[in-house]
Parts: C-alpha cells; structure tokens; sequence
C-alpha cells in the first residue's frame, strides 16, 4: 500500500522571536527538510523614500535612522556624503574624525546586536546580557552627543550639528581600553563553543560567485572570502589616513560570518582609538553659510546669521540639478543612496539601497535542503533589521 | 579597465549602436541606452574582461509625469575587479513592459518586485511578478509622483465588525505643502543654475 505524502506549509512569524523583526516567511517542510521559503515582507513598510521626497534635505536626515535602528549614524552617512557630492562642499576634517568614529560605534552597536542574537537564537542566553550592557554605554555616547540614544539626527550635509561635549573623548577612549575584554569573553563563550559550532559550521553556506549573483555586499561576501570593504576600496571621509584591517571569511558559512563580526568589532575599536590620537580641535561643519545654520550667538547678533537661519529652516538649502549614487560600507553591508536633486530645496528622487534587502532576498536559496531549526541560525547571520529592508 | 576614460571608450567602441550618451560624473560612468538593447548591455558589462560588471546593486525608476516617456528606469552595477560603478539609464513609457534581468543577475528578482510594486512597470519573463512591500490587496503605485502622501485609504481595527477594515482617508487637516522657494538669489551656483535654464528657454 502506498500513502500520499504531502509536504507542510508552516508560517514562521510575523510574530515570531527568531525572526528579528515583522518577517513573514513561508515554509514549504518535507517533514523537518526545508523545500522551499518565501518571505513576505513590507509588514514595517512606511514609504520613507515618499516621505523623503517631501521634505527638504535637512528634514530628510532624521528619516535615515530610521531605516537600520541599530546603527543610525551609518545610514546618515551615506545620504550627508551625497548631498556633499552634489553641492561640492568640504567638510572639515575634525567633522570628518567625528564622523567616522560614531560610524564605527555604529558597526560596534550592530555587530554586538547581531552577534549575541544570533547566539540567543542557537541557544545561548549569556552573551546577549553582556553585549546589551556595553551597547547601552555606546547609546549613551549617542545620546551625549545628539541627545537621542537611538534616533540621533546628527549628521549634516557639510559635516555634523555640534561639537563632542566636554569629556566625550575621554569617555570614549576609555570605553575603547575596556571593550576588548569583552569581546573575549564573548568569544570565550561562544567561538569554541560546541553547542554553537555544531549550529553554525557547515550552515548557510554561500559559494563566491553566489555572493556576487545575490548582490551580497558586507559581512555576507567577506564571509564567502571576496576581500572588499568599500571602507578600503572606495573611501570616505578621512577613512583612507586610518590603518584597519579587512577581516575575510573562508568557507562562507554562519560560523565565518560570526568570526568576521568579532573581527570587525576589534577593528573598529582600533579605528576609534586612532581617530581619537589624530584629532584637533576646529571646526565641526562647513563654514558656508547658506547651508549651515548659524549658531545661536551669532542669530542675536548679526542680522545676516537671522536671515540665513529663517532661510535655512523654511526653505532649506537648494541643491543643484544633479544625480549620484554614493554607498557607504554600513555594518550590514553596502548601504547606498541614489539621489536626483533638480535644483529646488527638496530630493527629486531618493532610492535607498539597503543591503538587507537583497540578502533577505536569497533566503529561498540559502535554506533549501536545510533543517527547519537552521532557520533561525541563517536568518540571524543574514543580518536582518526589518527598518531597512522595508523601508 | 582601470581607468574611467578608457572603460568609458571601450564602451563606446564594442557598443557604439547602442549606447546613446555617456557621461562621466562623480566617478562613476553614466550610460543612456535604449529599451531593446538592455539584455546585450548587461551581458557584455557583466562577461566582458575588461569591465566584469558582475554585481548589479539596485534597479529603480524615477517618474516624470510631464514627460511623453514617463519613466526612467535605472540600473547601478558594480565592477569588483576594477573598482567601478556604472549607472544605466533608459525612458519608457506608461504601459510599456521591460524585459526582465533576472536570467542575468538572480538578485534582479525582488529589485524588481519592488520597481513593479512602486510605480506600476511590468516586467517580461519575471518568474513571480507580485507586490512586495506594499499591503496585501493593495491599490495604486505609491512612489508614482500623481500619489498622494498620505495615500488613499487608512486601516483600523473596527470593533463592530472585530476586524481590520480599511477605509478611505479623512484628515482633519490636509497634507500642506508650503511654497517657500523665493526670489532670494542664495548661492553662486544657484544663479548660475538659474541663468543657465533662462539662455535654454
């Protein structure tokens, strides 16, 4: 006698804790044999680039941090980089130290999110209670310098809105002999740990040329051992002074990924440190009136600061008609901005390239042939916050 | 090609038929081309050994509804190999359909989804050609520029039907865009930008 066997479609989510977010994925089981996954996304849909196109360029920056919550600053790198493209405006170099370093402490924040997660999903509570401690003094460098732990508005087209507080530096720096420690205990309670290889070794594994065929950018390809980080290859800002080391994968697995994770973090705890040696005192955004707003003395004062201010704050600044893509090396990956300014106060068009999103993308491919507990193990290695990959 | 120039005149030598402009900007090569001669475009730049465009980063259109040919639609590549980024560029028309990259680069699939999803334009030979990131049973293509912001209809739990209804939008107030562009001349280069648009009328 023979029994028709039919296969299991199972809902993962959208409610669903392993699923980092408000991720639907469809499941297609041959019993515990992953046959087929289709995600549904846009469940955290909110039409920012809509949005972006209706404010003006300065209005538009708060709506950056708003798309990878874990890592803001990144985000608004990409776009201040665009805007200062088209306009053609320095940004003085102490802004440019400041910048990097809160990008860095952006990839820290991402990386320890990411990294103690993923351990939580195979299992292991611990590293995530240490990990949240220490992204709970990086937010508190956050919300010194912008005033908002997560949401920080900070960056601005011509470099940032204030000047580090008195005794940041300090802070940061010490922070800075601190953080290592902890990344080793993290390692020590996960890098050989057995519960955690046997759910990461040999999972999730993606070929070089899958990497380049799935758009895989960041952590992703370096995992599958292609050596690129736009950081070193086409860098922003003062990254090209700054010595840092890209960490490269070999097997392309979950495992890998993780280690590169760790890797980076050590990196950018020395990129940090360096910035924080190389930086003077000076000016913190371009000195170009018409698109820096003036600061509060000098509206009380100078009648040209005043109308400069009211300009800045009701019409914004225009920006010439031009279009550029400009991406930057965020902590998930390459996360790019396609602007068409047309001259006016207000981007014609902003397309957002989140890296999120074409890695999501192949997760039909990565989990095919896998068990249904490998799931959340390659969801949490892909890297997934939903504020970017829905937009 | 390690250099711009040279790439920019190697594309222009192999595909001089179908390339219709080429510009170099900020770094990266700017490529205008026709609708027809995409699929030829994309395989030279990813097969070639000297441009090994082999990562295709994003797919987008940009709407302009004044025009005859509404959109452009948009390509960005990225050559590993040689450090570089090209950025392609054809209009189409409202209804027109596209042919679609994903034979080419598998990761085209969602990018144009999305594309679909967000300003209507079909897609020739997608294999699962369904909205995205919008809503389930959603209506209209919300990056279109004759969308409204806030949209048409709004969702809300009803608690005497104990479902989520969607109805249409009521504000009390509207979505206001205020006018503030002036005659106040600002910048050097926004005269500049004014004069030139003054000589071409």
């Amino acid at each position: 006698m023979t029994k028709k066997i039919k296969n299991l479609n199972l809902n993962f989510g959208p409610q669903h804790p392993a699923a980092h977010g408000v991720l639907r994925l469809i499941l297609e089981l041959d019993g515990e044999i992953v046959e087929k996954a289709d995600p549904h996304i846009g469940l955290l849909h909110r039409g920012t680039e809509k949005l972006i196109e209706n404010k003006t360029y300065m209005q538009a920056v708060p709506y950056f941090d708003r798309l990878d919550y874990v890592a803001p600053m990144n985000q608004e790198h990409a776009f201040a980089l665009a805007v200062e493209k088209i306009l053609k405006i320095d940004v003085p170099i102490r802004a440019q130290f400041i910048r990097v370093i809160f990008c860095e402490i952006g990839r820290i924040l991402s990386h320890i999110l990411n990294v103690t997660t993923q351990a939580m999903d195979v299992g292991a509570l611990t590293p995530t209670l240490w990990g949240f401690e220490e992204r709970e003094k990086l937010m508190g460098f956050y919300e010194r310098v912008s005033g908002s732990r997560l949401h920080a508005n900070y960056f601005r087209a011509g470099g940032v809105h204030q000047d580090l507080p008195q005794g940041l530096e300090e802070d940061i720096a010490n922070f800075c002999e601190s953080f290592p420690k902890i990344i080793n205990d993290l390692e020590s309670l996960l890098t050989d740990n057995r519960i955690f290889k046997q759910r990461n070794v040999d999972i999730g594994v993606v070929t070089k040329q899958d990497a380049l065929d799935y758009s895989f950018s960041g952590v992703m390809i370096r995992g599958s051992g292609v050596p690129w980080d736009l950081r070193k290859s086409q860098p922003y800002d003062c990254y090209e002074n700054l010595d840092f080391k890209v960490p490269v994968g070999k097997n392309g697995d979950c495992y890998d990924r993780y280690l590169c994770r760790i890797e980076e973090m050590k990196e950018s705890v020395s990129i940090i440190k360096q910035c924080l040696l190389k930086m003077e005192k000076g000016p913190i955004k371009s000195l170009d009136g018409k698109i820096s707003p003036p600061s509060k003395k000098d509206i009380k004062q100078s009648m040209e600061a005043l109308i400069h201010h009211f300009k800045l704050f009701t019409e914004g600044y225009r920006v010439p008609k031009d279009e550029i893509y400009t991406a930057v090396e965020a902590p998930k990956g390459e996360f790019g901005v396609y602007l068409i300014s047309d001259g006016s106060s207000k981007p014609y068009k902003c397309k957002i390239r989140a890296p999120g999103f074409s890695h999501l993308q192949s997760m039909d491919y990565l989990i095919k042939g896998h068990m249904l507990a490998d799931v959340p193990a390659v969801l949490g290695s892909l890297d997934i916050v939903f504020g970017e990959v829905d937009r | 090609m390690k250099n711009l120039e040279d790439l920019e005149k190697k594309i222009n030598s192999e595909l001089n038929t179908k390339i219709n402009k080429t510009t170099i900007k900020h770094n990266q090569i700017y490529l205008e081309t026709d609708k027809d001669d995409l699929i030829d475009i994309c395989l030279f730049l990813k097969t070639n050994n000297d441009t090994k465009f082999k990562q295709l980063i994003d797919i987008t259109v940009v709407d302009y509804p004044e025009r005859n040919q509404r959109f452009d639609v948009v390509y960005l590549f990225l050559s590993h190999e040689f450090n570089q980024r090209i950025v392609l560029k054809y209009s189409i028309s409202e209804n027109e359909v596209i042919p679609s990259l994903t034979s080419i680069f598998p990761s085209a699939n969602w990018m144009e989804r999305e594309v679909f999803d967000m300003y209507g334009v079909s897609f020739k030979d997608h294999p699962d050609l369904r909205r995205i990131l919008t809503d389930y049973g959603f209506e209209g293509h919300p990056l279109r520029k004759d969308f409204p912001l806030t949209g048409h209809t709004e969702v809300r739990y009803s608690e005497d039907e104990k479902k989520v209804i969607s109805e249409p939008v009521k504000l009390e107030q509207n979505f206001r865009n205020f006018d503030y562009e002036s005659p106040w001349e600002g910048t050097k280069y926004i005269k500049d930008e004014i004069d030139n648009n003054d000589k071409k009328n």
